[in-house]
């Protein structure tokens, strides 16, 4: 039996919302392939950081079935458009999430804090000026500064504030963004990560990569890591070497960071 | 949910609720979701909120969980309050500083200017 998610022809729009594109489907797709698990989850709230269409958070609601009438969904956008679109999005395919214009999570995440058991987002991920960063409408759906990372390096901390035990976050990153070195990062803050999905499109190298909590990953006072299970870092730094050859033939301006 | 997010301020929450406008919709209730949410919830701050907003048959003091198994009118009163009260138009402002935050067609506006950040 296929899970549903949201129809492209009922997913609304505006000249100032980014529309669904190749990082959407990935997103979506990484979902798709964890679905087993998330429904196994079963998690009680659940969070998208830059909503931009709804396509995402409608697909999520949908492909979890009827574990979302157990759950309350929030969806956030700097951008009033999206958040317009994302509602009439959601109320095309028949389904409700608390909608938030505003920064990240701001105004939420101190209410939320240790609560959030899903969070996805789709990041600005594309290194531009730093300029470009922060620029009102649709520039906010992919400006992303110096190798793309200046939203991406805000977010991160706000996810590890969001996230609940069992938390688990969805993330769209690049190659340029360096993934490697956001996964060496948020070990030592405690999480584990997989690459769920990994596609390269004439543009961009994407990677959908899933974080979770490690109680094996011992994280010290000091920042330092000291890993009980050796195993875990091993598993997912050999994942981005065997894409390294991979990514190094598909993106000429890699700068091969992920050592 | 929501707090105050402007810098400086430490006691965000609860924001106010100013209402111009309350929309009611029908929604489904879901016994599990219900149970899932009534821990995460500060009942002093939700109590207020639903008087607010025109609903004041919840009771003032939190109620002790086990109602949630036992005691169907507490969870249609519970679900009313927290799922089919919505406010449409009004304003959410911070108990600290009386800023406010707009609310328009149902979507709180966060938004912070560049000297609050």
């Amino acid at each position: 039996m296929s899970a549903r998610i949201a129809q492209i022809r009922l997913v609304s729009s505006h000249p100032e919302v980014y529309e669904p594109c190749d990082d959407s489907f990935a997103l979506v797709d990484a979902l798709l392939a964890d679905r087993n698990n998330l429904l196994e989850h079963k998690p009680t709230l659940c969070m998208e950081v830059g909503c931009g269409s709804g396509y995402v958070i409608t697909s999520l609601i949908l492909l979890l079935e009827e574990e979302a009438s157990r759950s309350q969904f929030f969806a956030t956008d700097i951008n009033h458009h999206a958040i317009r679109v994302t509602r009439e999005t959601m109320e095309a395919h028949g389904v409700h999430a608390e909608l938030i214009n505003t920064d990240i999570a701001s105004g939420l995440e101190n209410r939320l804090a240790g609560l959030v058991d899903l969070l996805v987002v789709n990041p600005p991920y594309v290194p531009t000026p730093e300029e470009e960063v922060g620029r009102e409408g649709i520039a906010s759906a992919w400006a992303g500064g110096e190798n793309g990372r200046a939203v991406i390096d805000k977010i991160l901390p706000v996810a590890d504030k969001l996230l609940s035990k069992r938390g688990w976050l969805y993330m769209v990153l690049l190659t340029a963004n360096n993934p490697s070195q956001i996964c060496r990062q948020m070990m030592k803050k405690g999480y584990a990560s997989r690459i769920v999905v990994q596609r390269s499109t004439e543009e961009e190298s994407l990677h959908i990569i899933k974080f979770w909590r490690d109680f094996d990953i011992e994280v010290d006072s000091k920042d330092a890591v000291t890993n009980s299970n050796p195993g875990i870092v091993d598993s997912v730094l050999s994942q981005f070497q065997r894409l390294s050859s991979f990514w190094r033939n598909s993106d000429s301006s890699s700068n091969s960071s992920n050592s | 949910m929501l707090s105050s997010n402007i810098k400086g301020v430490s006691n965000g929450f609860p924001l106010k609720i100013e209402v111009e406008k309350v929309v009611e919709k029908q929604v489904e209730i879901n016994h599990d979701f219900l149970r899932n949410i009534f821990q995460k919830i500060d009942w002093k701050a939700f109590f207020d909120a639903s008087k607010v907003m025109g609903f004041a048959e919840l009771p003032e003091q939190a109620p002790d969980p086990s109602v949630l198994e036992s005691d169907l009118e507490f969870l249609r009163k519970f679900h009313h309050a927290l799922l089919e009260l919505h406010l449409e138009e009004g304003a959410l402002v911070c108990p600290e500083t009386g800023r406010k935050f707009p609310v328009n067609k149902g979507i709180p506006n966060m938004l912070l200017h560049e000297d609050e950040v």
